[in-house]
């Protein structure tokens, strides 16, 4: 499904991202771990254009996702709260982005419908705007705004930050369940080494943006990462 | 401990985002400030001379006198509408080993010498200082300044008191509107009593001393009051506004464009800069008034084409101006969506053809001032909805500053680039220029119907113009991402 092709990223002289070749094959749920500054952030943000890498290339489902915009159709992404129109409602932003991936308004209220365990009545009809909301509930606006027009790719940056244990809790089974057909694929990062083993089949760990660890999650897998992390 | 407090307030000012501009804005600021510094001495100094020149029996300080009551009364207005107590900045101070009464004594004392109180001291000092110089009284006309600056400050902490009250705005509006009746109808003199009061201070210095008493029972009053709701869930908290959802479904004839038309819509309800730019444009509509009342400018017909242009153009020009920055906190966010770009400059387009044809519409009494006038302003408002809102949708791509939309409008220059000075040259000089040429070689109407043409052309070119904009953004698409990213 996405193909990561000698993708680096330099800023004068420093280099912050070299990645040699990832295959993440369709339906994979797919984990990328490791410390600040260790490039993933960066590599999200080449894998949806909005930065342009110094070599290499990315292809989503066979486009190339600097060279044609289609792959927006089908591609759902939550980085940051920077994703968020703050002075709207999230209603309003649902409507917006539902507008944007051709859902009417019946189609959005049904999607969100779905959610209303995950929003835990702190979303919906809060009379907030996006501003306003905490950063737990920001969060959960943009992930579930990610999900809309049922993507077959959706990439979550640091998706368990600032979320209540609940949350967090409900968001490994939305995320185990959208795995589950083997239909969409899911990319996300995390600081949090036991959900990111929980919830994804592969875990890769980049340092100083060279990736050093690709690891099929086993038993072990947890075991490894923790040993890896504590120097 | 007051030594740390200033230490803060220095580095506050000095790195405040008002000093980390380009050097040019920094010039132009300068200059803006010099300017409206030297205007208000100007009126301090020579309003004496003018008073006694126009009306000459009359003595000049009496006069000014007469209608400080209603100057307070105004003051007072203008500063509940838009002066707060500075306090969301001692939140940091709230945790550490200081005393509560301290740090409310330096959020008040602060406040006193907040731009409000300043404002007003560039009139009456050199007026004082003129009043002694011209053979008043020192001790009088010192005594009379330190009643003002009494008053002032009083007027500066009665605010606070009543700022978290409507009613207290109610009956001050209400006093002030039934002193102007009564002047006004001739029943009771309130003026002179106004004029009484101060003129006493005058003749008995002594009497400001009453001024202290009510500034310290003022001054103490909020005390109390503030040193009671310095709790983050009280006077120290962020305001949030309850939502204010409008119907917007009457854009979704609009079509494709219809999300964007009606996410710009609340981008500019919501905002506080965008609600001031939005409500300037129809201060801008006034513009004309200055021109073409002045017989002065009756004989230079390019000065009162310049006013034209402004009287449509305030909306397209304040809002076109900062496309696509007004979207920079959400940009990548708006990159990452499959839409085509054309609709979201579409979107901006048609709001400034809309707005720029309703302030043509308003701008129709203007016939009073003759067809001619009104032949200008037409020909305007031609120009701006055709050449002007397409260039100013190119300029944008030029725009690599992001704007801060929680802050506030006046005087905010965040934004700004050396683009926005780059634009006035084609979308102001050149209109003016050819309508200039014209008229003065060719004469009769040609003046108009060129400058107008230009604006037909331009909307019979748009297709091919909007395909060259829509290009020229996509280019520019990774390095706007990342100067957006980027803190103001």
């Amino acid at each position: 499904m996405i193909t990561i092709d000698t993708i680096s990223k330099k800023y004068g002289k420093t280099e912050v991202l070299n990645v040699e070749n990832i295959e993440i094959p369709k339906g994979q749920s797919f984990g990328l771990v490791g410390n600040n500054g260790a490039g993933k952030t960066t590599l999200f943000n080449i894998l949806l254009d909005l930065i342009r890498p110094t070599t290499g290339l990315i292809t989503n489902n066979n486009i190339v996702v600097s060279q044609s915009e289609d792959w927006k159709n089908f591609t759902g992404s939550f980085i940051d709260e920077s994703f968020l129109i703050g002075y709207l409602t999230a209603e309003e932003y649902f409507e917006f982005i539902g507008d944007l991936r051709g859902m009417n308004k019946v189609d959005v209220q049904k999607f969100l419908g779905q959610f209303s365990d995950f929003f835990n009545g702190e979303i919906i009809g809060k009379k907030k705007y996006l501003r306003d909301l905490s950063k737990g509930n920001q969060k959960k606006a943009g992930i579930v705004a990610a999900m809309m027009g049922s993507p077959k790719v959706i990439i979550l940056d640091e998706p368990f930050a600032n979320l209540d244990p609940t949350t967090q809790i409900r968001l490994k089974t939305i995320i185990k369940k959208l795995t589950e057909n083997k239909e969409i694929t899911v990319l996300i990062s995390s600081h949090d080494l036991t959900h990111i083993t929980e919830v994804c089949e592969r875990i890769v760990v980049l340092d100083k943006g060279v990736l050093v660890k690709d690891l099929r999650t086993s038993a072990a897998t947890l075991k490894e990462l923790e040993s890896y992390f504590s120097v | 401990m007051i030594s740390h407090f200033l230490k803060l307030e220095w580095k506050q000012f000095f790195r405040s985002s008002h000093w980390q501009k380009g050097i040019a804005i920094k010039i132009v600021m300068a200059f803006l400030a010099l300017y409206f510094i030297v205007v208000f001495l100007a009126i301090g100094v020579g309003g004496y001379f003018i008073l006694k020149k126009q009306f000459p029996e009359q003595d000049p300080l009496q006069m000014v006198n007469s209608y400080l009551l209603y100057a307070l009364l105004g003051d007072l207005i203008f500063r509940y509408l838009m002066q707060k107590l500075p306090v969301m900045n001692i939140k940091p101070l709230l945790i550490l080993p200081i005393k509560k009464s301290k740090l409310v004594h330096y959020v008040l004392a602060k406040s006193s010498i907040s731009f409000f109180n300043i404002l007003g001291l560039f009139f009456y000092i050199p007026f004082a200082v003129v009043l002694m110089i011209e053979g008043y009284a020192i001790s009088g006309a010192l005594g009379w300044l330190f009643a003002i600056i009494l008053m002032i400050q009083s007027a500066n902490f009665l605010n606070f008191l009543i700022n978290k009250n409507t009613i207290a705005l109610g009956v001050i509006s209400v006093v002030l509107a039934s002193l102007i009746g009564l002047q006004n109808f001739g029943i009771y003199d309130v003026t002179a009593l106004g004029g009484e009061v101060f003129d006493a201070i005058y003749t008995n210095p002594i009497y400001s001393l009453i001024g202290v008493v009510v500034l310290a029972v003022l001054y103490n009053l909020n005390f109390k009051q503030l040193k009671n709701l310095v709790y983050l869930d009280e006077a120290v908290s962020q305001k949030v506004v309850a939502v204010k959802s409008a119907d917007l479904s009457f854009a979704n004839k609009l079509g494709d464009v219809a999300p964007f038309i009606k996410n710009d819509i609340r981008l500019i309800w919501r905002n506080k800069r965008t609600k001031t730019v939005f409500l300037m444009s129809f201060l801008f509509l006034f513009y004309g008034l200055i021109f073409f009342t002045q017989e002065t400018y009756k004989e230079i017909p390019a000065m009162l084409m310049f006013a034209s242009l402004f009287v449509t153009g305030g909306f397209a020009l304040n809002y076109g101006q900062f496309i696509p920055a007004w979207d920079s906190a959400h940009y990548k966010m708006l990159m990452s969506q499959s839409f085509k770009y054309r609709k979201f400059l579409e979107s901006k387009w048609i709001l400034m053809v809309v707005m720029t044809s309703f302030l043509y519409v308003l701008s129709f009494p203007y016939l009073y001032f003759g067809v001619d006038i009104f032949l200008m302003i037409t020909a305007g408002a031609i120009f701006n909805i055709g050449f002007n809102s397409l260039f100013l949708l190119f300029a944008g791509s030029f725009n690599r500053k992001k704007i801060d939309l929680n802050k506030s409008g006046f005087g905010n220059t965040q934004g700004t680039s050396a683009t926005q000075f780059l634009i006035i040259l084609p979308l102001m000089v050149l209109p003016i220029l050819l309508f200039w040429l014209f008229n003065e070689l060719v004469g009769a109407n040609s003046g108009y119907i060129v400058v107008a043409a230009i604006g037909v052309i331009s909307l019979l070119c748009k297709k091919y113009a909007m395909n060259f904009i829509e290009k020229k953004y996509i280019e520019n698409k990774y390095v706007m991402i990342n100067a957006f990213g980027k803190e103001a």
